[in-house]
């Protein structure tokens, strides 16, 4: 972390209420940051699935357990980690939602949304063994258009699924 | 913005008129307690207008797709109307566009169940 970069860092209860809390946290940010409204549509979105990932599959809806979620802001690009306490995952595990077998299923989008609207995106397993979802979005550009689309990451975008 | 659900009679067709948001949650839970009394019901043709939905996450997602399974499981069916942009192109890169009958008017729907 360069001095450039600014880190915000907060730990979420296990509860419902956590998942608006981190998308607005991270709304002021991308807002702050110069993202446009689609971008921050993308961002609030991926934040919120990251955060019902943790909250349902990660730390299994256990009160006891936390949500870190922390945001590095730096010259080029807002990164974005959200960890659990849980048992970590693969993500070469995780079903492909655009199967034709799993498009009835009535969960299992949240990483597809995640990768679809971030720039980057990855998950390993935190220092003590939980998952930790690492996503970014690139800023955008000085003087450039404000509600345009400053990353890759995109609605029109359909991710390749590795799973 | 909470998620709020009325309905209308629409000949056969019961019109569930949405607007707020479709999340984790008390949206998730409001939409699948509408459609479960609407079953309940015995009204098994049903149209969702979703006009007025500007956000839905996966959670929201899971729950149309539940909710479209619940009503196919009791021989009825369920389409979906007026989508926003936002939520238009999450079901676009979802691919749920291949599952759901998309509609933007509401006459035309409505024929559609004959």
């Amino acid at each position: 972390m360069t001095s450039e970069t600014k880190h915000l860092e907060v730990t979420l209860q296990t509860q419902v209420e956590s998942v608006n809390l981190a998308e607005e946290m991270c709304l002021r940010v991308a807002e702050a940051a110069g993202f446009g409204e689609d971008d921050c549509y993308r961002i609030g979105m991926s934040v919120r699935e990251g955060v019902i990932n943790a909250f349902h599959y990660g730390n299994q809806e256990k009160p006891e357990k936390k949500i870190h979620l922390a945001v590095d802001l730096t010259p080029d690009k807002m990164i974005i980690h959200v960890k659990d306490e849980g048992k970590g995952f693969n993500l070469a595990d995780v079903p492909d939602p655009l199967a034709e077998e799993n498009l009835l299923s009535t969960s299992g989008r949240g990483i597809f949304l995640m990768r679809a609207f971030m720039d980057e995106f990855d998950v390993v397993t935190g220092q003590n063994g939980g998952a930790e979802v690492i996503m970014s979005k690139k800023l955008p550009a000085p003087g450039g258009e404000a509600n345009g689309q400053s990353g890759q990451g995109g609605s029109a975008k359909t991710p390749h699924q590795e799973a | 913005m909470a998620l709020h659900a009325t309905h209308r009679d629409a000949g056969r067709v019961t019109v569930v008129d949405l607007s707020g948001r479709i999340t984790l949650g008390e949206g998730s839970a409001l939409l699948r307690k509408t459609i479960r009394v609407l079953l309940d019901d015995q009204r098994h043709l049903l149209l969702l207008n979703l006009g007025d939905v500007d956000y839905i996450d996966s959670s929201g997602i899971g729950e149309l797709v539940s909710a479209f399974t619940a009503v196919k499981s009791r021989n009825g069916d369920m389409k979906l109307l007026n989508l926003t942009k936002k939520v238009h192109d999450l079901l676009q890169i979802t691919k749920l566009f291949t599952v759901f009958e998309v509609f933007t008017d509401e006459n035309t729907a409505l024929r559609s169940y004959n």
